[in-house]
């Protein structure tokens, strides 16, 4: 039921409203609204026993096991959540001044040099709100750089065809040309294809390392003298940084700008969507046009650094300084991971990773890249069950949920057809895979025997399949009252 | 090991049955050279009773102000059960609802939204959120260009310009240039009434002749001021240009929804989502919302939810229109966005029900009432006037005889944040200073920044060229 379906006229909530109504006389006539919205007129019972409910009917990392590929849910620590709602931290306005606010200003400093330690970059800028605006800031950052030095002839971007679909639309977006390099059978770039593609016309390479095929890019470093010969720069999708935390460093790789998802590697919630965080790091010759507001430290007191003292910055990308909250978040979980802790995420989300890959392949699942280490992550493709039982990745995902595992990513990476992206994270107990992979092997025994089950899942959950192709069609985003 | 719960023993098993020695075998696939030395700016890990404690200190230094500043971000109450629902974990620690049998929580919640915020701008269709106001408001600019259609014969080439009012917030303007030039799109800016501090139509004579996509309309705008909406409204569709209507979503339970301007409504609404819900938090998490007409629903960026039926034929929600995003048409999609700010939508969702209709217009005339009565006994202080003459909305415009910076630095020593110094974006208008006083704000408070101000701006005026002394009990 809908909350609108639950509310009556002129039911109030007198206690969470001013108790006085103030009679508002100067705002003339032809401002004023003429009919109220339709906001629900409900209880606060009501409400709250509505949206719990609701919550009641999500998969979570705090309820379930989601091994959703390239997302990297672990655990999200509620220390975090607890510290980043401390009251004087929500309090504070976006524009109070700098000498108010030096205890979360020294916060984001520290942040920031922890994370110019793990990538290996020169400076970072916390400003961008998500991952794809990171994304946006270092091509941005490119394509700045490039102008600066009067090099306009620069008008395309080169992608791996493996990339997340961020990366190219990220590119339109920064007005560049997107060229795909095709990928090769052990799910490195194709050297000879990106070798043939450089030229004066590229601006740079856009590379996530470990690929989302689940392996490392052994030739990265082929690849970025590559694409430094011939004039371009090398953008790091820091995606998959949770498979080499610690362990590699982006900056000695050769890449030149680098953007983190902290709500995926520093383990900030994802929220049902939302919000992240997309720091964005870059070398000592892109420092220059990282986005502002970045913090300052001179002597003891922190600062903003802005366009005052930045002026080659590519701008601002938010009305403030970013997902604070968020970055408040991530910071107080690299405290309490310190140093060690950090080494140790890469190491055993691997191990999580390579421990079902080897399970799984010994019970008759197809590895899509079988001679290849898993990295955090590892791609499986039920190519041949298809053409066996007519039981398709979708069909199998859905069958986990009734299983009480959330599916792993589907039908990405688009290049391995009928694929699962599998992602388990270091915060997973072993006992944790052996169910998931028990269940795993269930379903694939169903879909040789009875396969209409697996086809037909789910079967427990609140709502059966849903007609994606009638939610298209006959567009319906918003309830209207009836009769 | 913090968050990780293998044994030595699980270890062992593990790595037999991956057939290696040890975790380091399983990087053997990265070149040597590339295996780091160790993080040397990482300190040592905190226990959770350490890092407690260290983050209360740090929140202690920075304080509580009684706080006047709004310029877009704003300090309402937010009901206790808000956040406690919001921080469930089934809320908290979901994904993306790509599992939509599996997401139904999130995704109706989503669908509620839609249609609340759908009905509060008045308009068609609402997606599930963009990142805040200000890229929301770039987002639109870029839905513009692509909505936009030449008017026949004035050529074939998109028109790649704005029509941006200098009475849009300042920041806004910036972000919008930083994300929008790059694909060759110009805003142009149009300057405000020096009396009113709106935008005059008929001011806008020299932009007609089909160059521009749209036209930015702010309701308030960012003195506060009320725009003539109705005939900028007008104007923008009588000469082929899109009408963006950025809002604020708590004045919208007051003023006319901008899906009602003119003749045939804003064709986009966007704005800072942040008033429903969202504390202040140093800026950030928000989130920007934006409703358009139906029409334009395909050239919209972001998630947006649909309600279907499932194969029973029972209701069920599903992210749909997904063929606008990158993750399926890459680089023709609408946007790059992908994770938007879902989780403060689950806020401003429950902040919506608890309010209801009339919670939120009470709101909205407390904040009213409180801001003109704020402006009154300010006013009233020798030395301190009101800039612009026409109505506004919870925010105001003051001039003062005296610098603000500095007075600003004296009222902070008072616990005092006085407002938003308009110095750097609006040199023209003098000292002026931005303030606004929310339903939070009590009469005591408003008595309290009169007193500290009308003691700084005397004390300034009787002995001008000292430095003000900001604590005389210290």
């Amino acid at each position: 039921m809908l909350i609108f379906e639950q509310s009556q006229t002129n039911r109030r909530n007198p206690s969470q409203a001013p108790l006085v109504k103030a009679e508002v006389k100067d705002i003339p006539e032809k401002f004023r609204r003429k009919k109220r919205p339709l906001l629900p007129e409900v209880s606060e019972m009501q409400a709250v026993r509505h949206y719990t409910k609701l919550s009641q009917l999500n998969f979570s990392i705090d309820t379930h096991f989601y091994p959703l590929g390239s997302c990297t849910m672990k655990y999200n620590p509620r220390a975090c959540n607890k510290l980043a709602m401390l009251p004087n931290l929500l309090g504070r306005h976006p524009y109070a001044p700098e000498s108010t606010g030096q205890g979360f200003l020294a916060c984001m400093y520290e942040l920031q040099e922890m994370l110019k330690d793990v990538t290996g970059m020169k400076a970072v800028s916390l400003t961008p709100l998500a991952g794809a605006q990171g994304e946006f800031a270092g091509v941005a950052m490119i394509r700045a750089y490039h102008d600066s030095r009067g090099d306009k002839g620069r008008t395309e971007i080169l992608v791996p065809d493996a990339a997340h679909g961020t990366n190219p639309a990220t590119a339109v977006m920064c007005g560049y040309t997107v060229r795909e390099i095709p990928t090769d059978g052990n799910g490195d770039v194709d050297i000879e294809s990106l070798k043939a593609a450089v030229g004066p016309q590229t601006a740079g390479l856009m590379l996530t390392n470990p690929s989302t095929l689940g392996v490392f890019e052994r030739e990265i470093t082929e690849i970025a003298k590559i694409v430094h010969d011939a004039g371009g720069l090398l953008y790091y999708d820091g995606a998959n940084l949770n498979a080499i935390l610690g362990r590699v460093k982006p900056g000695d790789m050769g890449f030149d700008v680098i953007h983190l998802n902290l709500h995926k590697t520093f383990s900030t919630p994802h929220g049902g969507g939302g919000p992240g965080a997309g720091p964005v790091a870059a070398s000592s010759r892109l420092e220059p046009f990282l986005p502002v507001p970045i913090v300052g430290k001179v002597q003891d007191k922190y600062l903003w650094e802005t366009e005052k003292t930045r002026p080659k910055t590519i701008g601002r990308l938010s009305a403030n300084m970013g997902n604070a909250g968020v970055l408040l978040r991530a910071y107080v979980y690299a405290r309490l991971l310190g140093r060690e802790g950090m080494h140790r995420v890469a190491e055993f989300s691997t191990l999580n990773a390579n421990y079902i890959m080897a399970e799984l392949a010994k019970r008759g699942f197809d590895m899509a890249f079988p001679k290849r280490r898993a990295t955090h992550e590892f791609v499986l493709t039920f190519k041949k069950l298809k053409d066996e039982t007519g039981v398709s990745a979708m069909d199998f995902a859905k069958r986990l949920l009734d299983k009480g595992f959330h599916a792993p990513t589907t039908y990405f990476p688009l290049l391995v057809p009928e694929c699962f992206l599998i992602e388990p994270t270091e915060t997973e107990a072993k006992e944790e895979l052996d169910r998931f992979i028990a269940a795993m092997e269930e379903i694939l025994k169903e879909a040789r025997t009875n396969a209409e089950i697996v086809k037909g899942a789910p079967h427990t959950l609140p709502v059966k399949r849903l007609d994606d192709v009638r939610a298209a069609r006959e567009l319906d985003l918003v309830w209207k009252r009836t009769g | 090991m913090p968050f990780i719960p293998h044994t030595d023993a699980d270890v062992k098993a593990m790595l037999k049955s991956i057939g290696v020695n040890s975790i380091d075998d399983l990087f053997d696939e990265i070149p040597e050279k590339l295996r780091a030395g160790k993080l040397t700016q990482v300190p040592e890990g905190l226990s959770e009773m350490d890092i407690g404690r260290l983050m209360q200190t740090r929140a202690n230094q920075d304080g509580a102000y009684i706080n006047f500043i709004g310029a877009g971000a704003y300090e309402h109450h937010i009901p206790a059960a808000v956040w406690e629902i919001v921080s469930r974990g089934e809320f908290y620690s979901a994904y993306t609802p790509y599992q939509a049998e599996a997401s139904q929580g999130t995704l109706q919640l989503l669908y509620e939204y839609q249609t609340m915020m759908a009905s509060l701008t008045g308009m068609d269709v609402s997606n599930a959120s963009l990142y805040d106001g200000a890229s929301g408001l770039a987002e639109a600019v870029l839905m513009a260009v692509r909505a936009h259609t030449r008017t026949p014969g004035t050529g074939k080439k998109t028109a790649r310009k704005i029509l941006m009012p200098s009475t849009v917030h300042p920041i806004y303007h910036r972000v919008v240039h930083a994300i929008v030039a790059n694909q060759n799109i110009e805003l142009v800016e149009i300057p405000h009434c020096t009396e009113g501090g709106h935008t005059i139509p008929e001011s806008l004579r020299q932009y007609e002749g089909g160059e521009f996509a749209a036209l930015v309309i702010p309701q308030p705008n960012f003195f506060g001021v009320l725009e003539e909406v109705d005939a900028l409204t007008d104007w923008a569709h009588a000469h082929n240009m899109l009408a963006i209507g950025l809002v604020n979503p708590t004045a919208l339970a007051l003023l006319t929804p901008p899906g009602q301007w003119g003749a045939k409504g804003a064709d986009i609404a966007v704005g800072e989502g942040q008033p429903l819900g969202a504390p202040l938090s140093s800026g950030g998490p928000y989130y920007g919302f934006m409703c358009c007409k139906e029409a334009l629903v395909r050239q919209m960026p972001g998630r947006i939810i649909g309600r279907t039926v499932d194969k029973d034929g029972k209701p069920g929600f599903t992210l749909t229109l997904q063929a606008r995003e990158q993750h399926i048409r890459r680089s023709k999609a609408t946007s790059n966005i992908c994770t938007n700010q879902g989780l403060v939508v689950a806020a401003s969702t429950i902040y919506m029900a608890l309010l209801g209709p009339d919670g939120l217009e009470r709101v909205a005339q407390a904040c009213h009432a409180n801001t003109l009565a704020l402006v009154d006994r300010l006013t009233a202080i020798k030395g301190v006037t009101r800039v612009f003459n026409r109505p506004v909305f919870h925010e105001a415009v003051l001039r003062l005889e005296v610098p603000v910076s500095e007075t600003l630095r004296a009222l902070e020593a008072q616990g005092i944040l006085g407002g938003y110094d308009l110095a750097e974006h609006y040199p023209h208008l003098g000292q002026a200073l931005l303030v606004c006083a929310t339903e939070t704000r009590t009469q005591e408070d408003i008595e309290q920044y009169a007193f500290h101000l009308e003691r700084i701006v005397s004390k300034r005026r009787l002995d001008p060229p000292c430095a003000v002394k900001t604590n005389p009990n210290a």
